[in-house]
């Protein structure tokens, strides 16, 4: 298929066929309609769980496959499912819920002009809070922007987040980072970065230096499919290997980066989880819409990792249900259907039936929760509102804008704060 | 001690006094670095303290920032400062700006440790000085030493920093103090007094300028490999100058410039890297906006040409004897 119209180069030969270049295009554009029929999903259950030691080449099948334990009947199927306690269950629901509540919130309240900027995961609840649940709370993790599922999962308070979101003078970051790009040393959180997959190979440093310290916490990253591409990802993944390091890299496969789909990060030639086959390194393709199996996927990495067996790469398969951002409009480029038609649901109502399913839960007990939680939101915002709000002076103080540069403040760092002091008192004259 | 061996006794003290100091880089571990500056400290160190890496200057940056989040103080290797940039996001984008973003909850006590600058014949890829993409980034420091006393005391001083620190070690110098007399024989170190080196710890702290030579002609301001060419020319052309070793870029010894530049009146920058936007222009802003009413004459700059650094034309790139002799000549005419 030639890509292009225009007329043969002077240099090319008559008896040739002209060369073509390809340029992905998604499936859908707007307007279209949406046929997932393409989309190989997997029974439930049918995958094999290989020993935790198994070498990465013996399992490598399991890089094409897709790790699902959820069936459409909300049962827990095969032999990946964790057979976690149903007040672990809850737990999970809860947070994943309280996660969307949240998002929901704190949209809003960038529409309301409150900050300047926010990041939703709907539809990618599972990925963040259900690894969280599978990994040890002091276990390191390096995110990306779209996992504060870990930090809510790790019960970092919302009042901080909210702080954060709102760069007021409550803000532990000293408004320095956008909105979202939490911190929490506590938490074992790392700062984010807005450099896209930079967070890779530090998380494998981590991983490096957790073990050549005889340390048993182990390294959790995160990034998109669309960063895969980005030359940080496979320094990280080559460093992984090499020193077996004690690392999970995971990929959120959401199909979408910002406007360009998988393909422009090479979905349309093999599988992300594939990258690992390449490395010598374990890789699990899994849903990523379902919590159960998200939770097992990280669990058997996590057990690899800390026993010395080495580093995964785990790709989750799951669907970005929202803009890429506030500063997003997605009907612009992809189908409204895309998201509804998602043939691996969405991962809070996939686990709110698999509860149902076993009678610990019912619609009644989920809508008050939704309320509970929606409220505890609304009374976090509130509290940090007291705070400030971004751009309404009441943000941290003014010398804290020199402080951190340098552990200690050089002359040339002193003399511009002094600059900056002056042209404070100009500006808003006390 | 010459100035590889100068660097081996820093790092060696550093991971005997530490166990958090780890080394990496290619080649480092059991073959010592192909400048040979950490020759013997796999075998003595351990390997998972002096180790080799992949051929990633990404990695070994960004790897190194997760060390220092976790609490290790690593000195990662570039093994030619030209072969930075593969990981320059991870210095300029991240190690510099992890206290900052972090409030200072994660910071990346790193010492980035890389060969630079040219005569070397090593051709536009084992020649350039990109220390001013360095000192143009908020966070980082830059540190360059002129002699093996200076190498092991700023070495040291950077590793104990816990700030990310780019040591730029001037390869021309390795050996020897080089005059800029390029078809002159080579001298050692062993005839210098700066290679008297003790074996203990010592440190010389970050900031510091060092004056070379005391004089009231002119003030040079000069690091690395040109403190020891510029030192020539000027004793070459019989003149009185003061010559000062910036020793560190960034952090900036500001007094010990104005002070001098103050006395002598003039002021002659020298500098291997190329000239536009060259570390010389900040430094040459500075002395404008803090000497001009003591300047009798304007402010000289050289440096390298503007141009990639040209294998067999090296020697008329270098900014040798006769371009500094004849900056000396105009900033002296009036």
């Amino acid at each position: 298929m030639a890509d292009q119209d225009d007329k043969p180069m002077a240099g090319a030969k008559p008896n040739l066929p002209p060369l073509s270049l390809h340029v992905p295009e998604p499936q859908f554009r707007p307007g279209d309609d949406v046929d997932y029929s393409n989309v190989d999903i997997p029974p439930a259950g049918k995958q094999p769980r290989p020993d935790i030691g198994a070498t990465p080449y013996d399992m490598r099948e399991m890089v094409y496959d897709l790790v699902r334990v959820l069936d459409d009947d909300g049962k827990a199927v095969g032999p990946w499912d964790p057979k976690l306690k149903p007040d672990v269950l809850i737990k999970m629901l809860e947070n994943m819920a309280l996660v969307r509540a949240f998002d929901e919130r704190l949209f809003r309240a960038q529409r309301q002009g409150k900050t300047s900027f926010y990041m939703k995961c709907r539809g990618e609840e599972a990925t963040s809070v259900c690894a969280a649940f599978a990994l040890a709370s002091d276990d390191m993790v390096f995110p990306s922007y779209r996992q504060q599922g870990v930090l809510i999962a790790r019960g970092y308070p919302l009042v901080e987040m909210v702080n954060q979101i709102y760069s007021n003078k409550g803000d532990k970051l000293k408004g320095r980072q956008l909105p979202i790009m939490y911190c929490s040393r506590e938490h074992s959180f790392f700062t984010i970065s807005g450099n896209l997959a930079t967070q890779y190979p530090q998380a494998v440093g981590w991983a490096m230096a957790s073990a050549i310290k005889g340390d048993t916490r182990i390294a959790a990253t995160w990034c998109g499919e669309g960063s895969t591409a980005e030359g940080d990802f496979h320094s990280a993944a080559t460093f992984a290997a090499v020193y077996n390091a004690p690392v999970i890299l995971n990929v959120i496969n959401n199909q979408w980066a910002i406007s360009s789909f998988s393909g422009f990060a090479g979905a349309e030639r093999t599988t992300f989880a594939a990258r690992a086959t390449g490395y010598g390194m374990a890789g699990l393709r899994v849903d990523g819409n379902d919590a159960l199996a998200v939770y097992a996927a990280t669990q058997w990495a996590a057990e690899r990792a800390r026993t010395n067996q080495g580093p995964t790469l785990i790709e989750y398969f799951t669907y970005r249900a929202e803009g890429h951002s506030t500063s997003d409009d997605p009907s612009a480029y992809r189908s409204a259907d895309e998201s509804k038609e998602w043939p691996l649901g969405d991962p809070i109502n996939r686990l709110k039936q698999h509860l149902i399913q076993l009678g610990e839960w019912d619609e009644d007990r989920h809508a008050a929760m939704d309320e509970r939680l929606a409220n505890d939101v609304k009374a976090a915002t509130k509290e940090a509102e007291k705070n400030g709000i971004l751009g309404h002076g009441l943000h941290q103080p003014f010398e804290t804008m020199f402080q951190d540069v340098f552990e200690e403040l050089p002359w040339h760092l002193k003399e511009q704060s002094e600059q900056a002091a002056r042209e404070r008192a100009k500006k808003w004259p006390e | 001690m010459n100035m590889i061996e100068a660097i081996n006794s820093a790092l060696d003290i550093m991971l005997e006094r530490d166990p958090n100091v780890i080394l990496m880089g290619e080649d480092i571990g059991y073959f010592g670095g192909v400048f040979r500056c950490t020759a013997g400290l796999q075998e003595k160190h351990g390997k998972t303290r002096v180790f080799d890496t992949p051929i990633s200057e990404c990695g070994i940056i960004g790897a190194a920032v997760g060390m220092g989040a976790y609490g290790l103080r690593p000195v990662p290797e570039i093994q030619f400062a030209d072969y930075i940039y593969p990981g320059i996001d991870q210095l300029i984008s991240e190690a510099a700006r992890l206290r900052y973003r972090s409030a200072a909850e994660f910071i990346s006590p790193m010492t980035v440790r890389s060969p630079f600058g040219g005569g070397i014949f090593g051709g536009q890829t084992h020649s350039q000085s990109p220390e001013s993409l360095f000192t143009h980034v908020a966070g980082l420091k830059t540190v360059i030493p002129s002699t093996p006393y200076d190498a092991k005391g700023l070495l040291i001083a950077s590793i104990e920093d816990n700030d990310p620190v780019i040591f730029f070690e001037p390869k021309r110098i390795y050996n020897g103090p080089f005059d800029g007399f390029y078809d002159q024989p080579v001298q050692p170190w062993s005839k210098h007094p700066d290679s008297v080196v003790p074996e203990d710890y010592y440190r010389i702290d970050l900031g510091k300028a060092k004056i070379v030579r005391e004089g009231e002609a002119f003030t040079v301001l000069a690091y690395g490999t040109m403190v020891h060419v510029a030192k020539a020319v000027v004793e070459h052309h019989g003149v009185d100058a003061e010559i000062i070793d910036l020793r560190t870029l960034l952090p900036l010894d500001i007094e010990t410039i104005e002070e001098s530049v103050k006395k002598t009146g003039r002021c002659l920058i020298v500098h291997e890297a190329t000239r536009t936007s060259g570390f010389g222009a900040e430094l040459s802003a500075l002395v404008q906006e803090r000497c001009f009413y003591h300047l009798e004459a304007p402010i000289e700059r050289v440096t390298g040409f503007d141009t990639p650094y040209p294998h067999s034309l090296e020697w008329a790139y270098f900014p040798g004897p006769i371009r500094i002799g004849e900056a000396i000549e105009t900033l002296l005419k009036d």
